[in-house]
């Protein structure tokens, strides 16, 4: 099954904390957006596998916008 | 001969220093300290706390009624109440009201967090002894609104605008010590994890009108409320509209900039040793300290009592969102919320209440100023 991971408000894109291709669990840290001049991260919301990253450093987000799909077990 | 050098040395400022200066000069280092290691609130403490040691140099007259240069930028900037509305035009064209118009039901908690201003305002006059205006200037310190406060302060209490300005912005920048505490000591872990419901856009015809038909109604119900009201529209209009890039970006950067300059330098300069150094002053710093502690859970408990009435229940961290320290009360409320879940996102709804709190605090002066006047 597939998990969508969005951004929960609209920002910029600062750090992302895995690659596709990679395992990752629930809670992990994920990526980081800044909006309000304030870091916010965003954890993964399912464990499983990165199977891609829809965004990179540095892109602008809209809220719900999507950032990386997972494939979860 | 010594009598010529004796006359010499007396022209000089070293001979007139009382311990009562030195102490102030102690105290506009430390707000220069604070400001330059601790970056509390520094656009306004590092100004202020200059203009304090300026306005504690013997002879030098910088305050001087008439002539002293600082004294003009009082007495022209603030006291013609000309430097705070200017800050809430520039704080209008920052300002999205956005995410407070995709719920409206949260202007309520900005509302509610003006509680701590009443309750302050209260223990100051009836236990304390202040007198009505001075318990106002002290309870308004609870709305985390720096021009607001000093507005109020200079009409109806100047000679508390100093301590309370001073006393307003250190505990702005203390708000995420200050807030957590109460935060948790009111909600529940499992209320504490409430997620929010997915909010509307706001489009952009919304976002103008409500400029206008703020000012028309908060105006009309709030008389008082209107130098500071009409700006910070006026200031939201440039920004909404679209239209005038070069006034909202004037407006929000350049102006804004240039009048905080003006704001803090008289501000600290009203604190001379004599205004400051009162037992008064322990007073004024406790109370301002209860009326943030009140505000915020007034808000909470506002959150709560919203919670009994309707179906989706809101997070009611967001009523300590309307304590306005725009956008310090919201950060706070978005990390507690995520401390008690990684993926409850409470920011942008936090912000709506923390809008809302702004506005309400601006209604309290104005309403503390039409009945004290």
């Amino acid at each position: 099954m597939q998990a969508k991971m969005t951004a929960p408000m609209a920002g910029k894109v600062i750090q992302i904390h895995f690659n596709a291709g990679q395992t990752v669990e629930e809670d992990d840290e994920g990526i980081v957006i800044e909006a309000m001049k304030m870091e916010t991260m965003i954890y993964v919301p399912h464990t499983g596998l990165v199977e891609e990253i829809k965004v990179k450093v540095g892109d602008r987000v809209e809220e719900d916008d999507e950032l990386a799909v997972i494939q979860t077990a | 001969m010594i009598e010529k050098l004796s006359a010499l040395l007396d022209t000089t400022g070293f001979v007139h220093l009382t311990p009562g200066m030195a102490f102030m000069w102690l105290i506009g280092l430390t707000l220069i300290w604070l400001a330059i290691a601790k970056e509390y609130e520094p656009m306004l403490l590092l100004p202020i706390g200059f203009g304090i040691i300026l306005a504690n140099l013997p002879l030098a007259g910088l305050m001087e009624p008439g002539t002293g240069l600082l004294w003009r930028f009082y007495e022209y900037g603030i006291h013609w109440e000309v430097i705070p509305p200017l800050i809430f035009l520039g704080l209008g064209a920052l300002t999205d009201f956005g995410p407070m118009l995709a719920k409206p039901s949260l202007i309520f908690l900005g509302a509610g967090a003006q509680g701590g201003v009443y309750i302050a305002f209260f223990i100051a006059h009836l236990l304390l002894g202040f007198s009505l205006p001075e318990a106002a200037t002290i309870g308004i310190i609870g709305g985390a609104d720096g021009p607001t406060t000093i507005f109020l302060a200079s009409k109806i209490a100047p000679h508390m605008l100093g301590t309370c300005a001073v006393a307003a912005y250190s505990y702005m920048a203390l708000v995420p010590i200050i807030l957590p505490p109460v935060m948790r000591l009111l909600t529940s872990e499992q209320e504490r994890k409430i997620g929010m419901a997915k909010t509307r856009k706001v489009g952009r015809l919304e976002k103008m009108l409500f400029p206008v038909v703020a000012v028309l109604v908060i105006i009309l119900l709030v008389p008082a409320s209107a130098p500071l009201m009409a700006m910070f529209m006026v200031g939201n209009l440039f920004r909404e509209s679209k239209v005038v890039e070069r006034l909202n970006l004037a407006s929000q950067n350049e102006l804004l900039n240039i009048v905080t300059i003006f704001l803090g330098l008289p501000v600290g300069a009203t604190m001379n040793a004599d205004n400051f150094l009162r037992w008064d002053v322990i007073f004024i710093f406790v109370l301002g300290l209860v009326a943030f502690i009140a505000s915020t859970a007034t808000g909470i408990l506002v959150a709560k009592a919203m919670n009994c009435f309707t179906k989706t229940k809101i997070n009611p961290l967001l009523g300590a969102a309307g304590v306005s320290a725009v956008p310090m009360a919201a950060r706070v409320v978005h990390k507690v919320g995520q401390q008690a879940d990684k993926k409850n996102y409470l920011l942008m709804y936090a912000m709506g209440p923390n809008v809302a709190g702004v506005i309400g605090t601006v209604i309290a002066a104005g309403i503390f100023l039409t009945f004290l006047k």
